[in-house]
């Protein structure tokens, strides 16, 4: 028996190929669909390992509420304000960029993309700002932990002393900060994953690699940029708004 | 004119000049390839290597349960032999066995695509098991790890002071490679399907694996998450699981199951793909309920989902969640049994024949049956705190697992093997490998579930002498077993050169895949097919042949 | 709003591209900066219980229009949002049936 009998033979019309269009594709649409459901799905992926944070979050902030309140309270609102704001501008140029290349715009898109990674650079320094606080004051888990400023708390420059806590309720702040650098942690990884790949795509931008057509990539990369701003919309009313009251 | 021919084109046919093993040559043509094809082998050759690792540290189990005393080794050494049997077994040859070989080859074939999606990614996908795969021999190599394949904490994290981080990369890089497996296969399916291949037209192997890529997709993030927490928890020092911290070490059991429960199902569901094209092959039927069959591996993924915690009855959970969970799990035995009895419904009055690939698949639906059926057991509360840490467990699943999963394999290997290779597997030898296979599996761990009944607990090196005859007999039967798996590997190897030319359709099969050459071409099919005929349409078939007699011969 | 209307290939029908307009990113954009200072408004407010609820429903709110304007979800097939629909629900399950053991943990033992 043989193949043309088994099955019919397809009409392999007269398309236009382009150059960039992979071999076992039909249409260029195929392709990008494909591309952009193959990265939709990944985020899913996303989705569930920041997911199994969330869960550990909600289960110990439920179990030791004061505890949060008091750790949640070391935070500073303005820097995780401003942070927020950095991160939302720096989706927004993204958006732009995806804009720029879909309509061809060369030097738009390289300048959204110069604006999305200082943006980031910004995010990751004002990070590190609050990382060195918490070392400093001794709130990173771990051996160097130190649950002084909870139960000793000290008045510092125009604001009162929060109210002592006992040491049972102190040592669980422990976990609060174990949280925080693994949700926050995490986040910076995603980050820094994404200014490195962001840095690629501007060098392949100036070079024109965007400029016909093919920007997959940049449309894609969009979706997962715009994904580590979704987590952290969620990471900062979680993490440093708990009963400002 | 109404001659039936038999095996038209073996007599005549020759290995065709092009396909995709002759394609191209040298190393780098199969290191850096996209073809879905070579990634398959490259994939068959290291999970079988992987594959003998895990079944050598099997033996080592045997063999030391062999006397009730531990003197083939001392008890360190028994955990960390067993742990890495299963670390091995598990995450480098259960999760990627079938999906990873024959899923990445039949696959695209099976829907008329030239290649899955993403071939780099699948390529990917090769290198991070790879690297997964060295990590692991690594820890294993520099002193393995003792906390079981399940890395309970606080073992893993507080008390052990092996290479528990080393493994858990290794995890976490495997975990990758079985993700982007999956990623694959979903977009695959859905985006490159052939003109006139619906979703119900599509064999129900492309059914299992989208049912057990949907779990890979959404189950191993979990995991991998869980395993960076054990990771700072023992270099850092965070306090999630950490009691004295504060930390619930239960919640990483939650995790853990969360991901490793749905992981049953994903080494499960491609062996229920495979089987459902061998029984209807063999039985020269249409699978009995295909609508029912092809939504069974939907239910059970998305089942698989919400069970997790029957891993944990005596563990310290909530009465009222065991209860939630123990009753969510019978949920599970329904779409499982919806296959055994449609699978039995199209042997009912089918023209069966004994090839081997249907031998492997009658042993996967009876040692599945026992496997799943003793599930039950476990399933409900009040028996599970009798049974569960015993070897009633360790038999459950090993026949759910090997009696199931490894049967499906190599059920899978051996019909799909001519299409792979070009070349028959020699008929009777391989026929009796799968009796002695079944034989040695049965004598192995039968005795194992009875074990466990008497109250034997698992994971220790020595036990009460009164446990030593069904150990013997157990020990008897993993070297049958032993010798069950050794066969196949030898003749396989030997038909690559000395086997029967194996022509198009060896089984007069009704899928895509048969109707192409042996080995495949690089691109499948010079022509995109369009698929008119159902799935499993043997008069579609009959009809095809007439034809040719009338019109060619 | 400009659209690019793709030629559809015969026999599958593959979603046309869409590009959505400067305008309607701005829009968002303004509306997740409102967003963020509401949330830390709110948490100033003394409301009980429901403080933690206004912040999870703002929250969800803002990921939602990231979700579908900037990721373009609502201009998107059905299989995408179904997607995203699968992501979601599955994230749910993890939380939720994880918590149906932590609460319910200490019932009938007190």
């Amino acid at each position: 028996m043989s193949d043309s009998h088994a099955v019919a033979v397809a009409e392999h019309g007269a398309h236009e190929h382009p150059a960039h269009l992979r071999h076992h594709f039909v249409s260029l649409e195929q392709q990008d669909e494909t591309a952009s459901f193959g990265m939709w799905l990944f985020l899913l992926t996303e989705i569930m390992f920041f997911g199994g944070l969330f869960t550990a979050y909600l289960i110990y902030r439920n179990w030791y509420y004061p505890a949060f309140v008091s750790a949640s309270h070391t935070l500073s609102i303005t820097l995780g304000a401003i942070n927020t704001l950095v991160l939302i501008t720096s989706s927004f140029t993204m958006a732009m960029g995806v804009w720029c290349a879909e309509t061809k715009k060369q030097k738009g898109l390289i300048w959204s993309l110069i604006a999305t990674i200082v943006l980031g650079f910004a995010f990751l320094g004002i990070k590190t700002v609050e990382y060195k606080e918490k070392f400093e004051k001794h709130h990173v888990p771990g051996s160097s932990f130190s649950i002084q400023s909870f139960v000793h708390p000290v008045a510092e420059d125009g604001k009162a002393a929060d109210k002592a806590l006992p040491a049972d309720t102190a040592a669980r702040t422990e976990v609060y900060f174990s949280l925080y650098f693994a949700m926050t942690g995490m986040h910076a990884v995603h980050m820094i994953v994404g200014i490195g790949l962001l840095l690629m795509m501007l060098v392949q931008a100036i070079r024109g690699a965007y400029s016909h057509g093919n920007i997959a990539f940049v449309e894609n990369f969009g979706l997962y940029w715009h994904f580590v701003d979704l987590v952290w919309i969620f990471l900062f009313p979680l993490l440093y708004l708990i009963s400002r009251h | 004119m109404s001659t039936i021919l038999n095996l038209p084109d073996q007599a005549t046919a020759r290995v065709p000049k092009r396909n995709y093993l002759t394609n191209e040559n040298g190393i780098m043509s199969w290191l850096l390839t996209g073809d879905h094809k070579r990634i398959a082998i490259l994939y068959l050759i290291s999970i079988t290597f992987f594959f003998f690792i895990g079944g050598a540290l099997a033996g080592l189990i045997r063999l030391e349960l062999l006397t009730p005393q531990s003197d083939l080794m001392a008890s360190d050494t028994y955990n960390k032999i067993f742990t890495m049997h299963g670390v091995v077994m598990i995450f480098l040859f259960l999760v990627p066995s079938v999906p990873a070989t024959l899923g990445n080859f039949l696959i695209p074939i099976m829907i008329g695509a030239k290649d899955l999606a993403f071939p780099k990614i699948n390529l990917l996908s090769w290198y991070l098991y790879l690297a997964g795969g060295a990590l692991t021999l690594g820890a294993m190599i520099s002193g393995g790890v003792d906390t079981g394949w399940t890395f309970t904490t606080p073992m893993s994290t507080h008390f052990s002071n092996t290479n528990v981080i080393t493994t858990g990369l290794a995890i976490f890089i495997a975990g990758f490679s079985s993700i982007f497996t999956g990623l694959n296969f979903i977009v695959t399916l859905h985006r490159m399907r052939a003109p006139g291949m619906t979703w119900f037209k599509m064999p129900l192997f492309c059914w299992a694996h989208y049912a057990a890529s949907i779990l890979m997709v959404l189950g191993t993030p979990v995991l991998a998450i869980t395993i960076v927490l054990v990771a700072l928890e023992r270099t850092v020092g965070i306090g999630v699981f950490d009691p004295t911290k504060g930390g619930d070490p239960i919640l990483f059991q939650h995790l853990f199951w969360f991901y490793s429960h749905p992981a049953v199902y994903i080494m499960i569901l491609p062996g229920m793909g495979v089987i459902s094209e061998v029984i209807s092959t063999f039985s020269r039927k249409r699978v009995f309920g295909y609508t029912a069959v092809a939504f069974s591996s939907v239910a059970i993924a998305v089942f698989g989902f919400f069970v997790w915690a029957h891993h944990m009855f005596i563990m310290g959970v909530s009465n009222y969640a065991v209860l939630v969970f123990s009753l969510l799990t019978m949920l599970v035995a329904v779409p499982s049994a919806i296959k055994i009895f449609n699978w039995a419904f199209t042997l009912y009055k089918g023209s069966i024949t004994f090839e081997t690939p249907m031998l492997y698949a009658f042993g996967f639906m009876g040692l599945f049956t026992i496997g799943g059926l003793t599930g039950v057991f476990l399933g409900t509360a009040g028996t599970d705190i009798h049974l569960t840490e015993t070897y009633f467990i360790v038999a459950h699943f090993h026949f759910v697992m090997v009696g199931g999963m490894l049967m499906a394999f190599l059920s899978g290997i051996h019909f799909w093997w001519p299409k792979l290779t070009g070349r028959m597997y020699p008929e009777k030898i391989s026929q009796l490998a799968a009796v002695v296979t079944f034989i040695g599996f049965n004598f192995t761990f039968f005795p194992q579930f009875l074990l466990g009944m008497l109250g034997m607990p698992r994971r220790y090196a020595a036990y009460p002498q009164e446990f030593q005859v069904l150990n013997v007999f157990s020990t008897a039967g993993a070297t049958i077993l032993g010798v069950g798996y050794l066969l196949p590997m030898i003749y396989l190897v030997w038909s690559l050169k000395y086997g029967q030319i194996a022509g198009n359709n060896p089984w007069q099969a009704t899928g895509l895949e048969w109707q192409i050459q042996s080995p495949p071409l690089t691109e499948n099919f010079t022509t995109i097919p369009i698929v008119t005929q159902d799935v499993y349409d043997y008069e579609w078939l009959e009809r095809q042949k007439e034809h040719e007699v009338t019109h060619v011969g | 709003m400009s659209e690019n209307h793709a030629e559809a290939h015969e026999g599958e029908h593959f979603h046309e591209a869409h590009i959505v307009s400067p305008k309607v990113y701005f829009v968002i954009f303004m509306a997740l900066l409102v967003g963020t200072a509401l949330t830390i408004g709110a948490s100033y407010v003394d409301m009980g219980p429901w403080n933690p609820v206004i912040a999870i429903a703002i929250a969800v709110t803002k990921a939602t229009l990231v979700v579908l304007y900037f990721m373009h979800i609502k201009y998107s097939s059905k299989l995408m949002k179904l997607t995203v629909g699968a992501g979601v629900f599955t994230f749910l399950i993890l939380v939720g049936m994880c918590l149906s053991d932590y609460i319910s943990r200490a019932w009938g033992q007190w």
